[in-house]
């Protein structure tokens, strides 16, 4: 990302915008996204994706509304902090959450909801990464453990989905963002900043550890 | 002496440890962020690891400003309560949800008890074991409170080994808890948000390994160990670490770590645990100290 400007990036987004992004790319996203993590997607993959059909008329629901913003738009692996006055809902503390965790999931989701962004931290694994190229996603590493600075870029929660079900950390909190900063850490060509920095920490590691 | 439910629910007590709640929440420790602030000056300039470090600082300050939680992941609260003899535990741990259930409300914590078969959220940071409140008896009047918010991400890639450990050729010396401890930071890579801070216990067994490593996080970053041994071996490690190019978050950068504190128990002849507790950058540790007459001040 030396010496480069802040690609900025509005949702929905296309497939030729995801092709123009490389992994070590920083990035500014606005628009519309979700809260998702390990309930959220375990949820998606066996009750949404991969249930029998037809599904039960509250899981359709949240199907179908999923469907209409996850196209081309992003999730967000985040467990926010939130406060609500007088019923409205605004985040507090909500940076990326261990992206990992969701590796099983990722690709299936990603396939499924049509998604151009994963975002998170730690990074994802070669399905997700497999995932990324096929149906044309990228994925966007944010800033771990500053939780308001990136509070700040989400500027409006619309929706929130499983709320009671999942407890607030784990719900669909359905948002928009406003210049949410990350780093492009895996792109749609099958590059993972993640896979050639562990390379490099493996040899760094064997040099080390020789106590040279 | 007063007895424990006089102190308590006298002045000052409950409000003193709902500040602590509150400022290990929000304000990060000025030794922590010197460290960053450290940190930052020695990355590349314009590199990601630079920005990143100056997003981190950036982070804090708005932190402060706003009141409002550094990292969404207030983790599991760890209390750990020095107190005279005749203080009732009880009714200490009763405090302590209370300020966890107060804190929740505000929001300086996350909802984060979660029923480990039912997956049901307490939603008051309330629930078996939550938050965890450990003791210490001791000969002075006051009572001291630490508290530490230890965040999922790097509790998840903490760890013990048991060693001769054959994959690293690591066996039961010092060099031996060098080549483990490096293992356990390398294989955390960007998961537990670095730069961490690892607190290590030598010896000890299984269960207390991981106490003493937790005791360890409650050390100033900028303290040096009165055992020379131990201190010089902090130092190797720390260095060692960051020359792992791991980075801030693992995107790459020399900043691995900020420090590294090492404590050690008796162990059995049988036994060689090497325990390591991974505290992130945003190193939330606080304490305070409340004399018997209520008066209180945070102590760090």
């Amino acid at each position: 990302m030396r010496d480069k400007a802040m690609i900025h990036l509005t949702t929905p987004i296309s497939e030729a915008e995801i092709l123009e992004l490389h992994a070590g790319d920083a990035i500014q996203l606005s628009g519309i996204a979700t809260t998702g993590r390990d309930a959220a997607h375990k949820y998606m993959v066996e009750k949404l994706i991969e249930a029998p059909r037809p599904l039960p008329p509250a899981d359709q629901k949240l199907h179908d509304e999923l469907q209409s913003f996850l196209r081309g738009g992003a999730i967000y692996h985040s467990g926010p902090i939130l406060r609500n006055d007088d019923g409205r809902w605004s985040f507090v503390s909500s940076g990326p959450t261990t992206s990992i965790r969701d590796e099983v999931y990722q690709d299936k989701v990603i396939a499924a909801f049509g998604l151009r962004v994963v975002i998170g931290k730690g990074g994802m694994g070669p399905r997700t990464l497999e995932a990324c190229k096929r149906y044309k996603a990228v994925y966007l590493h944010g800033i771990g453990g500053a939780g308001v600075y990136n509070a700040a870029s989400v500027v409006e929660v619309l929706d929130v989905f499983k709320k009671e079900e999942f407890g607030l950390p784990e719900a669909f909190w359905k948002i928009r963002f406003d210049r949410f900063t990350g780093i492009v850490t895996m792109d749609a060509h099958g590059k993972s900043l993640h896979d050639d920095l562990a390379l490099e920490f493996d040899r760094n590691f064997a040099t080390v550890i020789k106590g040279v | 002496m007063k007895s424990t439910a006089e102190w308590i629910d006298g002045k000052g007590f409950r409000e003193a440890v709902f500040e602590l709640v509150r400022l290990a929440a929000c304000e990060l420790p000025a030794d922590v962020e010197k460290a960053l602030s450290d940190a930052r000056s020695a990355e590349e300039p314009g590199s990601s690891a630079e920005l990143t470090l100056s997003l981190f600082l950036k982070n804090i300050a708005m932190a402060k400003e706003k009141q409002a939680p550094v990292c969404q992941d207030t983790g599991l609260p760890i209390f750990f309560i020095s107190h005279p003899e005749g203080v009732s535990q009880r009714q200490l741990i009763r405090v302590c949800q209370e300020a966890a259930s107060w804190a929740t409300a505000k929001p300086y914590l996350r909802h984060n008890a979660v029923d480990a078969v039912t997956g049901k959220n307490s939603g008051n940071n309330i629930g078996l074991g939550f938050p965890a409140v450990y003791f210490t008896e001791w000969d002075d009047p006051a009572i001291e409170m630490a508290l530490i918010l230890k965040g999922g991400g790097s509790e998840n890639v903490s760890g013990q080994y048991s060693i001769p450990y054959d994959p690293l050729d690591a066996g039961r010396d010092l060099e031996g808890v060098r080549r483990v401890v490096l293992d356990c930071a390398c294989k955390a890579e960007g998961k537990g948000c670095p730069p961490g801070i690892l607190g290590v216990c030598i010896g000890g067994d299984r269960g207390g390994g991981y106490m003493e490593s937790k005791h360890q996080l409650l050390r100033r970053l900028d303290d040096i160990h009165p055992d020379p041994v131990l201190a010089e071996l902090e130092g190797r490690i720390l260095s060692d670490a960051n020359r792992l190019g791991i980075g801030p978050l693992g995107l790459g950068g020399k900043t691995t770590l900020l420090g590294v504190k090492i404590g050690k128990l008796h162990r059995v002849p049988a036994s060689y645990f090497v325990t390591i507790s991974y505290m992130c950058w945003v190193c939330r540790r606080r304490s305070i100290r409340i004399e018997p007459d209520g008066n209180w001040r945070i102590t760090g």
